[in-house]
């Protein structure tokens, strides 16, 4: 494998280039944003329920490295249909498994946002209770 | 200082052999490492010094009265003489800190919170980095006084005018970098020290930039004071310098307190040790202290005026290089007289994070991100931007490795070339 698709595998790319769900709902019951200082990094995710908890729909949105980004889009792709118990259960190696690319220790702040965002978002509703609106 | 005719170019295949890291090999690739406005490298006269004094007369300085603590006091108090040679000081002006952000807290503390009032004002610029912002945002708070910044031109170049429309007296304080970390521009800080005087300020020159790269004089500047990093300059991390007046220094009162700062200590007052040790309080970093010296003897053996020439090219190089890559970003100053060995640049469609990681596979060290000047970065409208930056010990074909990555960085992310 050469250098540069070790470091970004085409399907990263593709993400990048065209990020999955992207976008976002005025009205959700999760609904949380971060940001990443060290490279500017912004991912802001919102996730509709249904009545069982589950996730009906999602949208993220933010700019910034091509691992930020792709990470967050890949993660809103294995959201829908989730109980809210099992998006609990996503793990940081869930994600580093769907980048599938050896990630550094300063790069991890950006391949884990998203995954920080979703999860200081769920906190917030269980805190709650109810939807937010953004 | 050297006279320019007698200026000789580098020996730059002898003077790398003093830096043992350059024979790294990282990923597979010869190091080019050009991130030295981050942390420089260190020549091996500096790394044996350290282990010398730790092999040889490892020792307490300024309590000893046997011969180790004599040879590490001596040692320890000469590295002050060469910083003080290196930016044309006297020994007593020179107080070793951990870096320029200790020295900018010093001056803050000890200076700053005695003599800014209600409703007086501290002048920075847009263009500074965390360190000479951060503490003027704690004194003006705590006193009560107002920050004012400089705003900067299109250019990059500090905007003159506005700095005299903000300039009053009540300005107590003007604190300004010599030579900008992001844009790499070189400010005139000569005539911003006449006019922060003209006003009855006190005036500051962040110098963590300037002094690793050209001659600097003090007395020309005429600054009252002047922090730097050991660590920039190829002395050791951990240690750094800042520069005052004496006549300051001695009508100031310290900023910590303990060992070695005092003259005489009863159970209820102290009276205070002379210029600089008033300043270095408890057991310095005396290794630290010792190699920054040998550092300041490197440099000067070198010839100041000649890193800057060198660095200068290979600036002029890359400048020229990077501008023909289609879709770069070049900013700061577009003339080079105005700018040191600083680039910092965006590739269009590549985030500075993603070209940095894909440069490291070839090896190609570079700074991506804030710089710690997130003011800046929000001025000139993005979260983040690449940074090469070169010191003596870079060549030309450091440069052509760099351009090489970043021209397939873009094949990567699909830009054809």
């Amino acid at each position: 494998m050469s250098a540069e698709e070790m470091v970004y595998r085409e399907n990263i790319l593709a993400h990048y280039r065209e990020p999955q769900n992207f976008g976002e709902f005025e009205i959700a019951d999760i609904c949380n944003k971060g940001l990443n200082p060290l490279c500017g990094d912004a991912v802001e995710i919102f996730v509709r329920l249904n009545g069982d908890k589950v996730v009906e729909d999602v949208r993220f949105k933010g700019s910034g490295c091509a691992i930020s980004q792709a990470s967050a889009s890949m993660l809103t792709e294995t959201l829908k249909g989730k109980s809210l118990e099992e998006v609990k259960n996503i793990s940081k190696e869930d994600i580093l498994g769907m980048l599938g690319i050896p990630i550094g220790p300063v790069r991890l702040k950006c391949a884990l946002l998203s995954l920080r965002v979703l999860e200081g978002g769920i906190v917030k509703f269980e805190e709650n209770g109810v939807a937010n609106e953004s | 200082m050297q006279l320019k005719e007698a200026l000789q170019p580098l020996d730059i295949e002898s003077l790398r052999k003093d830096f043992p890291i350059l024979q790294r090999m990282v990923n597979g690739h010869l190091i080019t490492y050009l991130d030295s406005a981050a942390t420089s490298q260190k020549p091996k006269q500096v790394i044996l010094a350290l282990e010398d004094y730790y092999k040889r007369y490892n020792a307490n300085i300024h309590r000893g009265v046997y011969k180790l603590s004599e040879e590490a006091t001596q040692a320890y108090e000469d590295a002050h003489t060469k910083v003080a040679s290196l930016i044309d000081a006297s020994f007593d002006e020179i107080i070793f800190t951990r870096n320029a952000t200790e020295g900018f807290n010093l001056v803050a503390y000890a200076w700053g919170l005695e003599h800014v009032k209600e409703g007086d004002n501290i002048i920075v610029s847009w263009m500074e980095h965390h360190s000479n912002l951060v503490p003027w945002q704690f004194v003006a708070r705590q006193n009560g006084a107002v920050l004012k910044h400089i705003r900067i031109t299109e250019d990059g170049l500090l905007d003159m005018d506005h700095f005299l429309s903000i300039l009053d007296e009540r300005t107590k304080i003007v604190s300004i970098t010599q030579f900008s970390n992001v844009l790499g521009t070189i400010n005139d800080v000569k005539t911003i020290g006449k006019l922060s005087h003209e006003k009855g300020a006190v005036f500051i020159v962040d110098a963590a930039q300037s002094v690793p790269h050209f001659a600097i004089s003090v007395k020309e500047i005429d600054c009252d004071f002047m922090a730097f990093s050991g660590h920039k300059m190829l002395g050791p991390t951990g240690i750094g310098v800042l520069y005052g007046k004496k006549d300051i220094l001695n009508t100031m009162r310290p900023f910590l307190y303990g060992g070695d700062m005092i003259s005489e200590v009863n159970l209820d007052k102290s009276s205070w040790n002379e210029i600089p040790w008033k300043f270095e309080a408890g057991t310095p970093n005396i290794a630290g202290g010792i190699g920054l010296g040998v550092a300041a003897d490197y440099l000067l053996g070198v010839g100041l005026d000649r890193i800057f020439e060198h660095t200068r090219n290979i600036t002029k190089y890359a400048l020229q290089k990077l501008s023909e890559i289609p879709g770069v970003v070049i900013y700061g100053p577009k003339e080079i007289n105005l700018r040191g060995g600083v680039i910092s640049f965006n590739v269009k469609g590549i985030h500075a994070h993603d070209l940095a990681s894909i440069l490291d596979r070839f090896g190609i060290a570079i700074r991506a991100g804030h710089h710690c000047a997130m003011p800046l970065m929000k001025h000139l409208g993005i979260q983040a931007c690449a940074r090469a930056s070169f010191y003596l010990y870079n060549t030309l074909e450091d440069v052509d490795k760099l351009i090489e990555g970043i021209n397939e960085a873009r094949r990567i992310f699909g830009y054809v070339s």
